[in-house]
């Protein structure tokens, strides 16, 4: 083999930035691919040379393996690093990398494909001897395993062809219709019904292999709590495993790995139940998102393991004897809202800064766009301590005290879950979000009087900046009348309703201030740069406030929380204004279908059109009984957030209601 | 740099006196004005937000940059009559997208918006600001029309009004009208005279005769809408340029109006950064008498307005009842001529003289804080000239070029307010304190003059004086020289632009120097300086 000097990622975000700081440290230099989209993104600067691929959609840009394999041979690489998703598990993609005379960084194209069958795979662990879960392709052994169970596609992934059974009358039509979806999805009709655990803990063990016949363990990591299926925290060691279990997992991962000939970073997933049983599920034959914490708690940099192994060394002497040290967690912070069923979120963040003393995995930065097309993944933020409990409140406060505005995210139900009791607890499951409501979770962590305190610095600082940027009477006292007949007055929308913030400042500077209803006390102390010194309902607190060049959004960042208002702008033009009973697309996407026609009457909650965005269907319903006055779209245009969908003449005249 | 001192003791119990006397003068002032807010009074206002209708000055805050000034002008305009405070029509001025403007808004609140003889002057004031100091004017328009009650007083100088809205147009000073609601017969040259016209769909009525008038002249049956709907004056007759769907629409379109002005501050900007005065403004409230027989010494006063409390002052030393000399406000440069102590003698107008002329030489504004009983009399000082010291200073008054701004602190007697530029010699503006008081004379003086007259032409007559009566008459006469001293009574007849709080005198004059830069600062030349 021979050594590796350029490395091209064949991914984009987080992941591609991550393997670029290591090749740095290693002195290789970097290439990164990057759609359209992703232009502006810092990873496509960080790399030494970059290639466009032409286009958005995943299928026209990073999942195009002939592309990225002559963007490899054009920039001069001599190794693909396939990060996760993607290509990443596409053995086909593999041999393509290898037949171009490049390196492939991650494991042999066999073993990809050995675990790519779920079927496949799961017969070759119990012959290796991993403890698995029963399973039946046939309808009478399914019943025979007992319920419930559980519908899967041998080719499936991301939960589609997967049925839940708990009832045995439910069987045989549960498998019928899971084999139909499978064959249209995946173009293979094999499924296979295994016994279903209701609320297992979700264990993984991270291996690796070098080509000197080394596989090691490198511990697990427990990942129970998960979204729709996606992981959102993950840490390592879990708190439910002993060292015993510990031992005994890693020896059924190396095995599980061995039976494959693996080499490369890989990871075996597993069921735990209650009683700490646990079952082989399947094998993730690339570097996992949650790669850090294991790197955190044993000091290895898995991305330099891989890159050493796939050049050919061996496994380090760390790496062959490795050893926990305190704790880790990860969570992944997402451009998404937990309080409307994780729905993704676009946008550009305003400003996107997490404070030192956490380590952070991210592709966005301040300014950087959130596109629709790809994962809403925002960053990883990952604390590392000498116990849980002090990690968890290291990243709790780290994820507080982050500035990130302009897209909504789930911060909020992050930092909730990071002081709950039962995750403090250790006591997690996959079904921990089915427990605890993620709408509740994920509420806004300002409330309260903390709202309050928040739109009094808003409204005053922006008073300030329109005080200061004034062209005539700026040094003039704020307001001032000397007939006074009303208030200052200052509409704050923060998402989740809008407040009117009032405010009269006196000749000696006192301020009477009312937000809604309620007076609120306020003593403006300072204002120096963006941040604001000020005493507001009995507490002393500093805030960074920016006011958007155009005065039309304020965000708030206190010791309190984070607050982003919009401003309600003071006049509308009519021309912007929708017509009442408009249907407004929650999200840029494409249209998928159209399920009404123009002029047909609909009635309330009845599905209009169906929206496509971040891999997402979204149903926009119509908000009351009427008559579609308008269809302006059509299956397969592409719209933007905002605009408008149908129109429905409800009879009444009604505010254009946002879906 | 000269800094005045702080010479005030705030504890002790005069000044504690005075500063309770002051607050209690300014507490019947604010109750003034809240009745001026209180427009048609509360059921008129509440008739007219159901009709979805904003209040004059609901209008006016809209129009305004957000949390930028307003100096309301003339807000207690009759007081004391029979029409209601404020004569039915707010005045004043603020920003609007950056730029100074002049804003007149009807209240519909009170007899429609009728416009009484009040009221009419009190445009007329706020007209002839706006010409001055080149500022684009905002009609706030919902009137219907003359009072006709005081048809008489109005009717035949009224029509100035419109003379003036095209005469500001000619001297390129925009005008814009807003009309939210009537604005019929004369009332339609309002909007028919401005630059630009925005009126509020199905609201806005411009017309010169309404239907019953239309029926009577000529028998043709017509709809207000036809005569002088929003929608026919945008679609068909052209009056309107600017349709709006509602009252926040037509302000948002004048918004847009005034942004587009390319409007340019002719003077020169203030300095880009200046301090604030070393004292605390509060301290005037136990600085100033309510007493005018008490004097106070305006350095006090000067030290609490001027850019870091610094004043360069002007021959010092010579004629010392009148203080003069230079500092800068709101980082505007200006020169003061202020009442040290009542009188003004023969070398004070000389100095007032020589100093006026030096502002003129270097263009400098002037400020003229007034407390003054006039000119010193007796056979000494007539035979010393005094008519003709006093003469050079009104001569020096008049016929000076640069903006000048009077406040009367105290008192404003006799000639002396003549010489310290009282309203006849045009100051671009004059603010009076809730204390100060000006007339011919004081009312004993006035009273003991008609009773040493009246008692000599009887003497004359060789008839027997009435004592009894001369007494009444005294007390009479000087009650009523008394009431109609005071400010509000002033201040109700547009003797004055307002009384100010002396709190605001700061803010107030600052607002009128960066008002009076709108047009280059000029003094008259053309002789070198006379020393007196």
């Amino acid at each position: 083999m021979s050594p590796i000097r350029r490395i091209l990622v064949a991914n984009r975000g987080e992941i591609a930035r991550r393997v670029f700081r290591t090749a740095r440290e290693m002195g290789i230099a970097t290439v990164a691919v990057y759609s359209d989209a992703d232009a502006e993104l810092p990873f496509v600067r960080e790399a030494d040379v970059a290639v466009r691929l032409p286009g958005n959609t995943p299928g026209e840009t990073y999942l195009r393996g002939d592309l990225i394999v002559a963007a490899a041979t054009a920039s001069g690489a001599d190794a693909v690093h396939p990060g996760y998703g993607f290509l990443s598990e596409n053995a086909e993609f593999a041999r393509q990398v290898a037949a171009a005379g490049l390196t492939w960084i991650g494991p042999p194209a066999d073993a990809i494909e050995a675990m790519g069958s779920k079927l496949g795979a799961k017969q070759l662990m119990r012959d290796a001897g991993v403890p698995t879960l029963p399973w039946s392709e046939t309808v009478e052994g399914a019943a025979a395993i007992g319920f419930p169970l559980l519908v899967k596609a041998s080719a499936g992934g991301g939960g589609r062809g997967m049925r839940i059974v708990r009832e045995p009358s439910e069987l045989a039509e549960a498998v019928e219709g899971a084999s139909r979806e499978a064959a249209g999805a995946f173009g293979d009709a094999t499924v296979f019904c295994e016994r279903y655990l209701e609320a297992p803990r979700h264990i993984e063990v991270q291996v690796f292999a070098d080509s000197h016949g080394n596989v090691v363990s490198l511990f697990e990591r427990e990942c129970s709590i998960q979204r729709r299926h996606q992981k959102i925290v993950e840490e390592a060691p879990s708190p439910a495993v002993t060292p015993e279990l510990r031992a005994s997992l890693g020896e059924a991962a190396v095995a599980a790995a061995r039976a494959v000939g693996y080499l490369g970073a890989g990871t075996v997933e597993f069921v735990m139940a209650p009683d700490s049983s646990y079952a082989f599920l399947e094998m993730n034959t690339r570097l996992q998102v949650e790669h850090p914490v294991t790197e955190l708690v044993t000091g290895l940099d898995l991305v330099r393991l891989q890159i050493l192994v796939a050049a050919g060394e061996p496994l380090p002497a760390r790496a062959l004897s490795p050893s926990i040290d305190g704790h880790a967690i990860e969570v992944r912070l997402y451009a998404e809202d937990p309080t409307n069923e994780f729905l993704p979120a676009t946008g550009t963040l305003r400003s996107f800064e997490l404070p030192a003393g956490v380590r952070v995995d991210s592709g966005f930065e301040s300014g950087s766009v959130v596109s629709p097309y790809y994962d809403a993944m925002l960053a990883k933020v990952i604390a590392h301590a000498p116990s849980r409990t002090e990690a968890s409140a290291r990243l709790g406060s780290a994820l507080r005290r982050a500035r990130i505005h302009g897209v909504t995210t789930n911060r909020d139900l992050l930092v909730r879950i990071l002081a709950e009791s039962e995750f403090l607890e250790g006591a997690t499951d996959t079904a921990y979000l089915d427990r605890h409501a993620p709408a509740e979770l994920g509420a806004p962590l300002v409330a309260g009087p903390d709202l309050r305190r928040h739109a009094a610095v808003a409204a005053l600082t922006l008073q300030l900046v329109n005080r200061g940027e004034a062209k005539v009477w700026s040094r003039l006292p704020s307001g001032w009348r000397n007939n006074p007949s009303s208030m200052q007055q200052v509409s704050l929308d923060d998402g989740t309703g809008e407040v009117v913030v009032r405010y009269l400042i006196g000749r000696d500077g006192g301020i009477d201030l009312t937000v809604g209803d309620e007076p609120v006390a306020v003593d403006m102390h300072g204002a120096e740069g963006s941040v604001v010194d000020a005493t507001v309902d009995g507490l002393r607190f500093r805030s960074s406030v920016v006011v958007s060049p155009d005065r039309s959004l304020i965000d708030v960042d206190s010791p309190l929380g984070s607050s982003s208002y919009r401003i309600r702008p003071r006049f509308v033009d009519p021309a912007d204004q929708v017509a009442a009973g408009s249907l407004i697309a929650p999200m840029p996407g494409s249209v998928v279908r159209v399920l009404v026609e123009a002029g047909a009457a609909v009635t309330k909650g009845q599905p209009l059109v169906v929206l496509e965005a971040m891999k997402m269907e979204h149903t926009v319903a119509s908000p009351a009984a009427g008559i579609a006055s308008e269809v302006r779209v059509g299956a397969g245009q592409q719209v933007i957030a905002g605009a408008v969908l149908v129109v429905v003449d409800s009879g009444e005249a009604s505010e254009p209601e946002p879906t | 740099m000269p800094v005045l001192p702080d010479r005030v003791d705030r504890d002790a119990p005069d000044y504690l006196a005075r500063r309770e006397a002051l607050l209690e003068l300014l507490a019947e002032h604010d109750r003034q004005l809240a009745l001026a807010t209180a427009g048609g009074g509360e059921r008129s206002v509440a008739r007219h937000h159901e009709r979805g209708k904003l209040l004059p000055r609901e209008r006016i805050e809209l129009l305004l940059d957000p949390d930028a000034p307003f100096l309301e002008l003339s807000p207690l305009c009759a007081w004391g009559t029979s029409f209601t405070i404020g004569g039915s029509v707010v005045t004043g001025i603020g920003v609007v997208e950056g730029t100074e403007v002049l804003v007149q808004a009807h209240d519909p609140t009170v007899r429609g918006g009728a416009v009484n003889p009040y009221g009419a002057k009190k445009q007329g004031r706020a007209s002839q600001i706006a010409s001055e100091n080149r500022l684009p004017v905002v009609n706030l328009v919902e009137s219907g029309g003359a009072d006709l009650p005081t048809q008489s007083e109005i009717f035949i100088p009224g029509g100035a009004g419109f003379r003036d809205l095209t005469r500001k147009s000619a001297a390129a000073i925009p005008t814009i009208a807003l009309v939210f609601g009537n604005s019929t017969a004369g009332g339609a040259y309002v909007p028919g005279m401005s630059d630009y016209i925005v009126m509020v769909e199905g609201r806005a009525k411009v017309f010169l005769g309404g239907p019953p008038l239309v029926k009577m002249a000529t028998g043709e049956v017509a709809d207000e809408e036809e005569l002088g709907g929003a929608e026919m004056h945008a679609r068909v007759s052209g009056l309107a340029d600017y349709l709006a769907v509602d009252e926040y629409d037509a302000i948002r379109l004048g918004r847009q109006i005034v942004r587009r002005l390319n409007r340019e501050k002719l003077g020169r900007p203030p300095a880009s950064s200046y301090s604030e005065p070393l004292y605390d403004i509060d301290d005037l409230l136990g600085i100033v008498p309510t007493d005018l027989r008490e004097p106070f010494d305006p350095r006090d006063v000067l030290a609490r307005i001027l850019d870091g409390s610094e004043f360069d002052e002007f021959k010092p030393l010579y004629g010392t009842s009148l203080v003069t000399g230079f500092g800068q406000l709101h980082g505007y440069p200006i020169g003061v001529l202020a009442n040290a102590r009542g009188v003004l003698f023969a070398e004070d107008s000389e100095k007032a003289t020589q100093f006026i002329q030096l502002a003129n030489q270097s263009d400098i504004p002037l400020l003229f804080l007034q407390n003054t009983t006039g000119y010193m009399v007796g056979k000494e000082y007539e035979q010393r000239g005094i008519i003709k010291a006093g003469a050079q200073m009104i001569n020096a008054v008049s016929n000076s070029d640069v903006p000048h701004f009077t406040l009367n602190m105290g008192a404003s007697y006799g000639a002396g307010n003549y010489g310290m530029c009282g309203r006849a010699y045009d100051p671009r503006f004059l603010f009076t304190w809730p204390n100060a008081k000006s007339a011919v004379m004081g009312p004993a003086q006035l009273a003991g003059v008609l009773s040493i007259v009246g008692r000599a032409s009887a003497e004359a007559k060789g008839q027997p004086y009435d004592e009894a009566a001369d007494q009444a008459m005294r007390e009479m006469v000087e009650n009523q020289i008394e009431a109609e001293s005071k400010a509000l009574f002033l201040t109700a007849r547009l003797y004055d632009d307002g009384i100010v709080d002396p709190r605001d005198t700061r803010t107030v004059l600052g607002i009128a120097l960066s008002v009076a830069h709108n047009n280059p600062v000029q003094g008259r030349r053309g002789y070198g300086v006379f020393r007196m």
